[in-house]
């Protein structure tokens, strides 16, 4: 047998063993679908604006950060070298320390505000992320793949927001009540706020907006008439770190009195 | 050759020990593997079926749960239509572990007999209606 006559008969077989392989794959059975819930709630970009007035006193943040973190079994862990935050209380300095300022009046010094991840329309973590672990949905959502994190930490240093948590330790020891209808996360995987997308998946909005009290207010920032809009129309807002080009798609209402104009 | 003696019966040895496990268990019969289904769900349904025929769900499980994650996690598709045009959602929580709610007893009967060891209940931790377990 020549070289040539060798390479053809080694490509047919090739060939025919994928066909065989193809063949005895009984994997999916017909009939079998896999779609969208009908009642999901869909949008172009999804984002939020927090309206800091009915964020006065720090309860109202743990308020909200307990039920996010006890419905998505958030481990509370109290060294800050492992703790794990979803949603968390921020001071203005923190917050937005782009805007610090020698001469800040006194409230807006003392005043909290509740910080999460900013599923950013440029996002640095996905840009980083070498498994594609996170990744934007088209909603605009930027979620993670936990299946496919290998703790390497790029997103954790890329993102300007420190909205990304590592999981240093087993983290369900520090989960205090389990909700059972979620999951938990593993050691060595890094986890953060996903906009509830399990929920909009079902139809329900984000378990903070909900909570909230209306201080939260959660819509499709693409559409022009709907709640986010309105409020951004009528209201002055400022974002974090906006100067960055990540495109934050939380908004934040300083509102009340004259600070807010 | 030199030292065949010694190489022959090394050999012969060799074979003894390596091929120990098929000698001892020569005409027994392994243990059938007993899965339960005695969960309160699973005995309150009239007709005892999963979501697929069991056969196909014993052989694919891990396929079907591996398309599944990738269709929920990245495609946002959660609802699972069988072959009998039943609705399903796609969720280890609130789908499988409602109905198998004994892991200890159905799910890990049969991994462990396999000697398989998924790292699912890293995660999904699968206590559903079993209280809480670390």
């Amino acid at each position: 047998m020549n070289r040539r006559d060798f390479l053809k008969v080694i490509a047919a077989a090739g060939i025919g063993g994928i066909v065989v392989m193809e063949g005895l794959d009984d994997f999916r059975v017909e009939a079998a679908e896999m779609n969208k819930d009908s009642n999901a709630l869909q949008a172009k970009h999804w984002g939020m604006v927090i309206d800091i007035s009915k964020f006065q006193k720090p309860e109202d943040i743990q308020r909200v950060a307990n039920a996010c973190h006890q419905y998505h079994n958030v481990p509370d862990i109290k060294d800050p070298k492992h703790e794990v935050k979803w949603i968390w209380k921020e001071d203005f300095e923190h917050a937005f320390a782009e805007m610090e300022s020698k001469y800040l009046s006194e409230k807006i010094k003392t005043m909290n505000f509740p910080v999460l991840c900013n599923h950013c329309e440029e996002p640095m973590c996905v840009r980083v992320c070498p498994t594609k672990a996170t990744f934007k949905r088209p909603d605009g959502i930027v979620v993670m793949d936990y299946h496919r994190c290998i703790g390497c930490r790029y997103c954790m240093a890329g993102c300007p927001y420190g909205a990304r948590s590592f999981n240093f330790i087993d983290p369900r020891p520090h989960i205090g009540m389990m909700n059972h209808d979620y999951p938990t996360r593993a050691i060595g995987v890094v986890e953060k706020c996903t906009m509830c997308v399990e929920r909009l998946n079902k139809g329900l909005k984000p378990i903070c907006v909900e909570v909230s009290r209306g201080g939260i207010i959660f819509g499709d920032l693409n559409d022009p008439n709907s709640e986010v809009r309105k409020v951004l129309r009528s209201n002055f807002a400022i974002r974090r770190k906006a100067e960055l080009g990540t495109g934050p798609s939380v908004y934040y209402v300083i509102g009340g009195d004259e600070e807010g104009a | 050759m030199y030292n065949s003696r010694k190489i022959i019966i090394g050999l012969v040895i060799f074979v003894l020990v390596a091929a120990f496990p098929f000698f001892i268990n020569v005409g027994k019969t392994a243990q059938p593997l007993q899965l339960s289904l005695n969960t309160p769900t699973i005995n309150q349904l009239e007709k005892k079926e999963c979501i697929e025929s069991a056969d196909y769900m014993r052989a694919n499980h891990m396929r079907m749960l591996n398309e599944w994650r990738d269709q929920v996690v990245r495609e946002g598709n959660t609802v699972y239509t069988s072959s009998s045009g039943q609705k399903y959602e796609m969720s280890l929580e609130n789908n499988c572990f409602q109905c198998h709610s004994n892991k200890s007893n159905f799910c890990d009967s049969c991994h462990t007999y396999s000697q398989v060891d998924p790292y699912c209940w890293d995660c999904h931790n699968g206590t559903k209606g079993a209280g809480l377990k670390q």
